[in-house]
């Protein structure tokens, strides 16, 4: 009897040595960066440089916590009590509710740092197999007869909204030929009859979707491993990665013509780094971000970065000229954008109701 | 050997029926079995050694998959322990005695299971996170409860909660009372009753309890997907963590971490078989 | 028959170990849940039911009950029959098969969901040969079916199993020497023993597949009115930040399952009462 007692207490001692309780522990620096699924690699390598960075500053050592998920799930946990000192999230939106929900966050937030708070950006480009079989060059193909899309579902996915809406500001921009006329009353009857053409185009789209993922990794799995479709809308970034990762020999990237800048912003968590005394590092490490290192090492993982003169040629020769419009021009912004489209009872949950045509 | 293959365990009278009938049983049975458990776990292991041996060691050893690996061993031993005396408890009230409610009781007993692994996470976020009932004043005493250790075991403990306690009420009504009051009429106290007459009688069932509740708590992943953080090498889970992993696209390390992962649960089984040969043996 | 609370018994522990249970219940269960049911109505009445009435809502209602039903009757039917094979019948190896029952719960559902997707995928091995019979299993409403089947599997085994073990083989025996035949000795002896657990079991497993998410996830396909789950409408209404409406589902969803799990229980407790125990 007593030979189990040793043990079982040899087991506990074991299981509760090491097991930090993150609540209180700022003994060095110490910062939690919450981020969103795709930018693990960037991250990864990002922490690590910012870390020699800083000390050589300071002569201080900097452990950077990394937590990676969903961006509106990640949003969620800050919201709800997750103290990140910092947040780099998938979309504005995000960040945009955390500020409403929680007031953790200033509403202004989105100009404390340089080019709308966004360090990289992206765009929406098309993964299609090897050679391009379906011959899929821009948007207009992706609804030819035959042509199966993988794109996650954009009411759990940041990543599909940037897809949708990449979709929609490329019918408007065909119907009106200048983009610029969608913030100008004067063209009011046109713009409207161009947005009926975009729903039509989203609704026709989705009819060739058959399977709507969750995530974006969930996509790009459906599309690459279980060999289902024959285009997969993904970001830039993460169709570089996998064809880096599942094989340069089975896909190729097309850019099309027109596509969305997608910005990915990042903010500093003022009531979390008042409270924990964290304000330095944590606003160091994201300006650190615009600085030439960190943009050549942006770049080097297939973001596009705020100034591409910072980063190597070579690797800003990877990314094909296309022309890209914000969010802002098109949309008036990501709240209206989010009411308007993905809301219950908005644009895309129509095209799903039985009866639409 | 092999002469007894296919015949029934028990060579007593009763139900035995013919070989032919038997061998139906076992091929369906098999038939069954392989389709829906050793293919999945054929895949899992062939992903998971893909790479060689090396590489699986590599995965498994690797520093935060061993931080994952001690949470989850963490989060068992307690909440495992815990169902295991409500399991005893509850089905000691509700076997052995008749009341009013009892129905009622079994039934929300079984609810977690029926609660969405989402909706088990959201619920402690209601009542733990900063908006929820309790937050304010967590985050006034600076106590942290989700997104952290805590937060993990008690979704844990939710979603494992009815395994014991449904594992041997069943048992214990089917076995009635009477041995236990000719223990008690023969002068036995309570406890000892409970010990010697109850404990013997029930204690497959009680395995197959800790055995599922076990494995289901270090497998758990939707509810413990939502309180913990999802921090590296802090309040990731295994199943968090092959999460992680497949979404780095690192398939092989992903499925290594999952075929610890069955390895861990499957050890309770062993013990299980041990149990069995050693009362075999006495 | 007077309406006591509760019939006298010579057994110690009935206060301490139903109060005990009631507390722990109410810890565990009961509060959070209520915190689930109490932000629900913040939506108030009507918004509650326009929430929960929406098409796509019950849509989805009906396939996570339907699929969860039909799931748990195939692993009623298997798993008694495995159970018995594990218990009655001798093979090499048993014990292994034993071992690996509890698979389904030791891997995390998003695995099993990958594995399953691998498998039955239309490049999977399984889904290969399927496919040129012409069934398809990935990303159909049979997906989804089989990720439950798969996920509620260990249940019912788990719940026969001991009962086959601790049955009193005297009972058979004695049916056998009054001359029952194999058939009478099943129906009338063993099958009315083995109901109870296999009622808890099928009860378990469709508890179970109801709230199930991650597995289901990644063979569902996730198209709306056809192959969405309720657990993934709940995902999309929190990813708009709608925790009323999230929450709104979810108590509906738990109404459902509370109403079909006590009607069982109900059955059960009646059964038994009427088998003479």
């Amino acid at each position: 009897m007593n030979k189990i007692k040793q043990y079982v207490l040899t087991v506990i001692l074991i299981l509760f040595s090491g097991i930090p309780f993150p609540a209180n522990a700022v003994e060095t620096d110490e910062i939690l960066n919450v981020s969103y699924d795709p930018t693990r690699e960037l991250y990864r390598d990002y922490n690590e440089l910012f870390a020699q960075y800083w000390e050589k500053e300071t002569g201080r050592k900097v452990n950077i916590r990394q937590s990676h998920g969903g961006s509106g799930k990640q949003a969620r946990a800050v919201i709800d009590g997750l103290k990140a000192d910092v947040v780099t999230l998938a979309l504005a939106y995000d960040i945009d509710e955390i500020s409403a929900q929680s007031k953790l966050i200033p509403p202004n937030w989105q100009q404390n740092l340089p080019r709308n708070s966004s360090p990289y950006t992206s765009t929406i480009v098309f993964l299609v197999r090897k050679g391009n079989p379906k011959g899929i060059k821009d948007w207009n193909d992706l609804i030819k007869p035959g042509v199966e899309v993988i794109t996650p579902n954009p009411k759990t996915s940041g990543g599909a909204r940037w897809n949708y809406l990449a979709a929609w500001g490329y019918v408007l921009n065909r119907e009106l030929g200048d983009l610029k006329k969608i913030n100008n009353p004067e063209n009011a009857a046109e713009v409207n009859a161009a947005e009926k053409k975009a729903q039509e185009f989203i609704a026709e789209l989705y009819k060739h979707v058959p399977v709507l993922d969750s995530g974006a990794r969930g996509a790009t799995t459906t599309f690459a491993q279980r060999g289902i479709g024959d285009v997969l809308l993904a970001w830039e970034n993460e169709a570089f990665l996998s064809i880096n990762q599942l094989g340069a020999d089975k896909f190729d990237i097309v850019v099309p013509p027109i596509s969305i800048l997608a910005e990915p912003p990042v903010a500093v968590v003022d009531k979390v780094v008042d409270k924990r005394g964290t304000r330095k590092i944590a606003e160091a490490y994201l300006k650190y971000l615009y600085s030439p290192e960190a943009q050549r090492l942006a770049a080097r993982h297939f973001y596009r970065p705020a100034y591409p003169e910072k980063a190597d040629p070579a690797d800003i020769a990877r990314f094909a000229k296309t022309k890209l419009f914000t969010i802002d021009e098109v949309f008036g912004g990501w709240r209206k954008a989010q009411k308007a489209h993905f809301f219950d009872g908005g644009i895309f949950d129509r095209i799903y109701q039985p009866g639409y045509k | 050997m092999f002469i007894n293959i296919l015949k029934s365990t028990d060579k007593r009278p009763g139900l035995n029926p013919p070989l032919i009938v038997n061998m139906a049983i076992t091929v369906i049975a098999l038939g069954f079995l392989f389709l829906f458990v050793i293919m999945p776990l054929i895949i899992v292991l062939k992903e998971a050694f893909s790479a060689g041996l090396s590489l699986w060691w590599a995965s498994i050893s690797e520093k935060d998959a061993l931080a994952a690996l001690r949470l989850t061993l963490l989060v068992a031993a307690i909440a495992v322990p815990v169902n295991l005396v409500f399991g005893l408890a509850a089905s000691w009230a509700l076997a052995k005695f008749r009341f009013k409610g009892k129905s009622l009781i079994i039934t929300l007993i079984d609810l977690p299971f029926a609660v969405s692994p989402v909706v088990s996470g959201l619920i402690y976020v209601l009542l733990f996170g900063l908006h929820g009932w309790f937050g304010p004043w967590l985050a006034e005493h600076d106590l942290q409860i989700i997104f952290a250790v805590p937060g993990i075991v008690l979704a844990t403990v939710f979603v494992t909660f009815p395994f014991v306690a449904r594992e041997l009420i069943p048992l214990m009504s089917e076995q009635g009372t009477d041995e236990e009051q000719a223990a008690l009429s023969l002068g036995a106290s309570g406890w000892q009753t409970f010990r010697r007459v109850t404990l013997p009688n029930i204690k497959w069932g009680l395995m197959y309890g800790i055995i599922l509740c076990n494995a289901r708590a270090m497998g758990e992943f939707g509810a413990v997907s939502v309180v913990s953080g999802h921090i590296r090498g802090e309040t990731n889970t295994l199943p968090l963590q092959v999460e992680v992993l497949y979404n780095e696209y690192n398939f092989v390390a992903a499925f290594a971490v999952a075929s610890l992962l069955a390895g861990l649960a499957l050890v309770t089984l062993a013990l299980k078989s041990i149990v069995e040969w050693k009362s075999k043996h006495d | 028959m007077s309406f006591r609370f509760k019939e006298s018994s010579v057994l110690p522990g009935f206060g301490l170990s139903l109060g005990y249970t009631l507390l722990y219940l109410g810890l565990i269960v009961l509060l959070p849940l209520s915190a689930l049911v109490f932000k629900s109505s913040e939506l108030g009445f009507s918004g509650f039911f326009k929430t929960i009435l929406d098409p796509r809502v019950l849509a989805s209602f009906k396939l996570t009950f339907g699929a969860s039903l039909i799931a748990a009757a195939v692993n009623v039917v298997f798993g008694t029959i495995v159970a018995w094979f594990l218990v009655r019948i001798r093979f090499p190896g048993k014990r292994l098969i034993d071992a690996i029952v509890d698979l389904p719960f030791a891997l995390p559902t998003a695995v099993s969901g990958i594995t399953l997707a691998m498998l039955y995928s239309p490049n999977g091995k399984l889904g290969i040969f399927l496919q040129s019979i012409g069934i398809k299993v990935a990303f159909t409403q049979l997906g989804i079916t089989i990720a439950l089947i798969f996920i509620g599997l260990p249940f019912v085994i788990r719940t026969v199993q001991p009962a086959l073990e601790e049955m009193d083989r005297e009972l058979e025996e004695a049916a056998s020497s009054l001359g029952a035949s194999r058939t009478q000795t099943l129906t009338k002896v063993i099958l009315p023993l083995l109901l109870p657990p296999i009622i808890t079991g099928f009860t378990l497993a469709f508890a179970r597949a109801v709230g199930e998410y991650g597995s289901v996830i990644f063979i569902a396909g996730n198209m709306p009115m056809k192959t969405e789950i309720t657990s993934l409408l709940i995902i999309t209404k929190l990813e708009q930040y709608d925790y009323a409406g999230a929450t709104a589902i979810a108590v509906a969803m738990l109404l459902v399952s509370l109403a079909m799990i006590l009607l069982i229980n109900l059955f059960q407790s009646w059964s038994g009462k009427h088998s003479g125990r």
